[in-house]
């Protein structure tokens, strides 16, 4: 007894076991956050959630709102009664075509990005290691650093007739092949830059790392033992493609060629740069908004990409593409 | 008969590692052979050589008299039950099971058939439609083993399989285990850096250490008799005991492993120690007593003996008891 009271005096001990607080303003606020954990995650969204549901959510809803409305054909001014009068404006053969033209042209655009980038995805997961996987990040990463217009520009010149590719494939005594190529009907042209063979490729080169990237995390979660075991179970490599990999793969697949294939179905700069004059769906929003002042038709034509998504989406759900998930 | 699984100075180097270096091992048809040895001993290698996940940089293995060089995994007769199970997260149970006969073309009924008579012999029926996911680690490994028993392969080839399992279980999946290779005279072949699971299941056990065999035998062999230092202190708990030490307590000037049960307390005679640590294991109590600067296990019955640290206590053990052995690591 004694000696505790000689010890211990009658300051606080010197390791009690609740430490006082930190005191000052943050000290406080961190004691009741950790309290009030709802409060901190309240706050921490607040702020992107006003932006994306008052800004960015908000303002699409006000176009989509546009295209039920119409424009008199006299005056020209917007007549703000809900009609589906602009929707039906869609269908005519000259803007279905444009439709159809975009759809095709972004589904030919999704398939080859999906065929390119996975064996170079998988390479990257599965054998690329230290200096390797930094090698492969920069070459997927660098085109991005460019700027967009650069590269379509850049591509332009690739393509043209006096272009490099010609100049290329005259040096190969490869002339009639690309001959034979711009002479198919539809695709071809006078050259590849102004064909949509040209606008294809441009659109592959431009999108093909949004579909690398996704491909290659999502195989790099696949883990090797279930290769293995594949095998280990008689499964031919084809086999375990088939039945093991793509399946795992495929979450990934499907949120690149969400990227490519919106990006093509929104795009109006490459097809105006590169391609025949024919419009896309991007072009054809470009100019009802501005030179045709027709802003329901233009935001009726922005609703189509939204409404393709959607249905492509609820079918590669239907079709269990997300079951690895 | 030929023997299931043949080495001839088979090797596997990693650039300089030799992770398995000039083994031969003969395993004969329904064996239960036990790879035992330290992480990085090279037993894991031997099993993928086995199964064709690797190629040997070197030698000749023979699968059932029939060369296994160059032949792929998938051409193999041969199936793996993986350390954490590689169950295919897309498919269910019933589809993973069946997934062996898929690729081999077998129809969808027969081979559901098929796999819900594997998934009823490792009790689990009526799990098929679930997800791996939703299975604990026990029952994922029951899968696992259903998965490559279904197949009806000449060896199974089991990679620490009872690793993440609690004890209970462990206990549990190893008398199954046991009885199930009884029962299919299936080759298993079965890799442990776990002592007790070797010993307690295996026919014939290998002991490895640096890329390869030091000691191969019956588990009683293994126990009793370990060749070199390294098997006995890997091994057992037998008290390993230094030459010098050796020759004070009476015996030879040679390394020696004593088992902890062959040592009694004594009244008079044997040699005196010093009591420095007891621990109560149920069915006896080890004593840790001090002889000559050497600590030495004694293994006593319960209710023998309830001795204080630093007890004075005489050891004694008959002569015939004391293993002699190679010093080498």
């Amino acid at each position: 007894m004694t000696m505790t009271a000689m010890t211990m005096p009658t300051t606080p001990p010197a390791n009690p076991a609740i430490l006082p607080g930190r005191g000052g303003f943050f000290g406080g606020l961190s004691d009741t956050f950790w309290r009030r954990p709802k409060l901190f995650l309240f706050l921490m969204l607040a702020p992107p959630l006003l932006w994306l549901g008052v800004i960015y959510i908000g303002s699409l809803f006000a176009l989509l709102l546009q295209s039920f409305f119409s424009i008199d054909e006299f005056s020209g001014l917007i007549v703000r009664e809900f009609t589906l009068s602009t929707y039906a404006e869609l269908l005519r053969p000259s803007n279905f075509d444009i439709i159809l033209r975009t759809v095709i042209m972004a589904a030919l655009v999704t398939i080859t990005s999906a065929v390119v980038a996975f064996p170079i995805a998988y390479y990257a997961a599965r054998y690329a290691r230290g200096k390797w996987k930094a090698f492969f990040y920069l070459g997927i990463m660098l085109p991005l650093w460019s700027s967009y217009l650069v590269k379509v520009y850049a591509w332009k010149l690739i393509l043209a007739k006096e272009g490099i590719l010609t100049w290329a494939f005259a040096k190969l005594h490869l002339t009639w092949l690309l001959d034979g190529i711009l002479a198919l009907p539809v695709v071809g042209g006078n050259s590849l830059s102004i064909s949509y063979i040209g606008t294809y490729l441009v659109f592959v080169y431009v999108w093909l790392p949004y579909m690398i990237l996704p491909t290659q995390a999502a195989l790099e979660r696949v883990p090797g033992n279930l290769i293995e075991a594949s095998s280990d179970l008689g499964a031919t490599p084809n086999q375990t493609f088939r039945h093991v990999l793509l399946p795992l793969a495929l979450p990934g697949i499907i949120a690149g060629s969400i990227f490519t294939f919106s990006l093509t179905l929104g795009d109006y700069i490459i097809p105006q740069i590169v391609g025949s004059s024919r419009l896309f769906i991007g072009q054809a929003v470009y100019a009802q908004q501005g030179t045709a002042g027709n802003v329901p038709l233009a935001a009726a034509f922005s609703v189509v990409p939204i409404v393709i998504m959607a249905i492509y989406l609820w079918i590669a759900k239907k079709k269990g593409a997300f079951d690895a998930l | 008969m030929k023997p299931a699984v043949q080495f001839e100075n088979v090797s596997r180097h990693f650039g300089v590692v030799r992770a398995v270096d000039a083994v031969d091992l003969k395993i004969e048809p329904g064996e239960f052979y036990a790879m035992l040895g330290p992480s990085g001993s090279g037993k894991t290698t031997c099993l993928r050589l086995i199964a064709g996940f690797e190629q040997p940089s070197g030698g000749h293995i023979e699968i059932f008299g029939e060369t296994a060089e160059g032949v792929p995994p998938y051409r193999r007769n041969v199936n793996t039950v993986f350390q954490d199970y590689a169950l295919f997260p897309h498919l269910n149970i019933l589809d993973n099971v069946a997934y062996g006969m898929m690729v081999r073309g077998i129809g969808k009924a027969e081979r559901h058939r098929a796999a819900d008579e594997a998934l009823e012999l490792v009790k689990l029926p009526g799990y098929g439609a679930r997800k791996p996911g939703q299975l604990s680690g026990g029952q994922r490994q029951r899968v696992a083993l259903a998965r490559a028993l279904v197949n009806k392969p000449k060896v199974l080839l089991l990679d620490e399989p009872l690793g993440a399992l609690d004890l209970k279980l462990r206990e549990q999946m190893q008398e199954e285990l046991k009885s199930l290779q009884r029962a299919l005279g299936i080759t298993f072949i079965f890799v442990t850096h776990d002592q007790s699971e070797a010993l307690s299941m295996a026919d014939r056990v290998a002991v490895f250490n640096n890329g390869g065999i030091v000691q191969e035998g019956t588990p009683q062999d293994i126990y009793n008799r370990p060749r070199t230092r390294f098997v006995a202190d890997f091994v057992g708990s037998s008290n390993v005991i230094a030459p010098e030490v050796m020759k004070s307590l009476g015996g030879e000037h040679r390394w020696a492993s004593l088992r902890p049960e062959a040592i009694r307390l004594a009244t008079e005679g044997g040699v005196s120690a010093t009591v420095a640590a007891t621990s109560f294991l149920g069915a006896g109590t080890r004593i840790t007593a001090e002889v000559n600067g050497t600590r030495l296990h004694v293994m006593v019955p319960a209710g023998e003996a309830n001795l204080a640290v630093g007890t004075p206590v005489r050891l004694d053990w008959s002569a015939s008891e004391v293993h002699y052995m190679d010093g080498a690591a």
